[in-house]
């Protein structure tokens, strides 16, 4: 069995990182799902959440998904996701600004957004 | 200075003004295809992934889904034009709107009722000249569409297409828009969204990223369900085709102005050319003339002064 799998994170506008992994965690429509090397083919709706890539170097890669899949064969994972954000891209002071408009507009998707990026942003640090 | 000369003059001051602001506008048009070309090939890994995943849903399960099957008559459809909202563009509009005409009188000898969906003011003032009536338009951002825009396109015709056509629903999805084929060559395309036929969608994909024949497909398991993934994946994959198809549009529309605006360039040039011509054989014209008159007075004095002294 193959001790690595190649991921590929795309938004509708651009790759958002491609490497090898030994784990993927991603929240689907069905609760939390890890992917390691060697899984099942697998095809499934993403909630909004954050994505935790284990690379195999060691390292962790955290993004905010906003929607989209999650998509599995071949030891080839793709995640497709309308809007992907890597946590070091959040700008972590505009995400409380949008969580705290969102919050006393009580717009709930765009709360959601918010603290999904701010869960993002704060795991790796 | 002659008449005939100030004439000229004038017009080669306004043509050379032209000139410059073509030039600009040449220019400004080369830049932005640059940068639309960059955005059709970042938005490339998207509409791989996602028409591979189709596929994958399409040929592993035997799902049926009212975005995949074929009305057995289907009597309404709906064609989504793309254009641009300015001009100055060559016959970039025209051949898109031609080509969407086209494609409505075929659809209309097939029998079905066409509805109308455009994007760009072009395709929309040429409609409501011929009083003909558009379902739904959009304008304000054909020089640089994002995904949101192609969102809120999506929206509506998805709508359109899951409504019965009793009820004002379509039953099929076409899109007319311009293919970026080169810097040089761009052309008016049509082609049918949904029902989404899963041989083309695999062809696509087969061609994008080429896996071996006869490779069997790997069994996926759909979670929840493979009815949700696709209910799910479909209105993805419209929003993606309509969105690459703006971005096409987006930098044919760039190239199309780049390509008109550099013949306008190079016609303001031979203009002035021409005109310098003729300036000059005027004021030399002028010149002759003078000379002429002054010879003609000075020999005229001297006749009368020799007549005198006798």
């Amino acid at each position: 069995m193959a001790a690595e799998l190649h991921v590929e994170l795309v938004a509708a506008d651009r790759q958002v990182w491609s490497g090898e992994a030994r784990l993927v965690v991603a929240r689907t429509a069905s609760g939390d799902i890890g992917v390691m090397p060697g899984h099942q083919p697998l095809l499934s709706v993403l909630e909004s959440g954050p994505v935790t890539i284990r690379t195999s170097d060691g390292g962790t890669v955290v993004a905010a998904v906003h929607g989209g899949f999650i998509s599995f064969a071949d030891n080839k994972l793709s995640l497709l996701a309308e809007i992907a954000e890597l946590a070091d891209e959040i700008d972590v002071q505009r995400a409380e600004r949008a969580f705290e408009r969102a919050r006393s507009e009580a717009d709930d998707s765009a709360e959601r957004r918010a603290d999904v990026r701010l869960r993002a942003a704060t795991a790796t640090r | 200075m002659g008449a005939q000369l100030r004439v000229y003059k004038r017009r080669i001051r306004s043509v050379t003004a032209t000139k410059k602001i073509t030039k600009a506008m040449e220019m400004i048009a080369a830049s932005r295809v640059v940068k639309a070309q960059r955005k059709v090939a970042a938005s490339t890994p998207y509409a791989t992934e996602l028409t591979r995943a189709v596929t994958a849903v399409g040929t592993g399960s035997n799902t049926k889904h009212p975005l995949t099957t074929e009305a057995e008559s289907a009597t309404r459809a709906a064609v989504l034009l793309l254009t641009s909202d300015r001009g100055l563009a060559g016959a970039f509009n025209s051949n898109a709107i031609k080509a969407a005409e086209r494609l409505t009188a075929r659809l209309e000898a097939e029998g079905k009722g066409v509805d109308t969906y455009i994007v760009g003011r072009r395709g929309i003032a040429h409609y409501n000249f011929r009083e003909r009536t558009i379902s739904h338009s959009w304008t304000g951002f054909t020089d640089e569409p994002s995904y949101a825009d192609a969102k809120q396109i999506a929206g509506p015709l998805i709508e359109a297409i899951e409504m019965d056509t009793a009820e004002g629903g379509v039953d099929e999805l076409h899109i007319v828009y311009t293919e970026f084929v080169s810097m040089m060559t761009q052309t008016a395309v049509d082609g049918r969204l949904l029902p989404l036929s899963l041989e083309d969608v695999a062809t696509e994909s087969s061609a994008a990223d080429t896996p071996s024949k006869g490779e069997v497909r790997p069994l996926y398991e759909f979670e929840p369900s493979a009815e949700d993934v696709l209910d799910a994946l479909l209105p993805r994959y419209v929003e993606s085709r309509i969105y690459n198809a703006l971005l096409q549009s987006a930098a044919s529309k760039h190239a199309a102005t780049r390509r008109a605006m550099k013949s306008a360039t190079d016609n303001a040039g031979e203009l002035i050319n021409t005109l310098s011509r003729l300036a000059n054989a005027a004021r030399q014209a002028e010149i002759t003339q003078e000379i002429s008159e002054i010879v003609g007075g000075a020999s005229a004095l001297a006749d009368a002064t020799a007549g005198s002294d006798k």
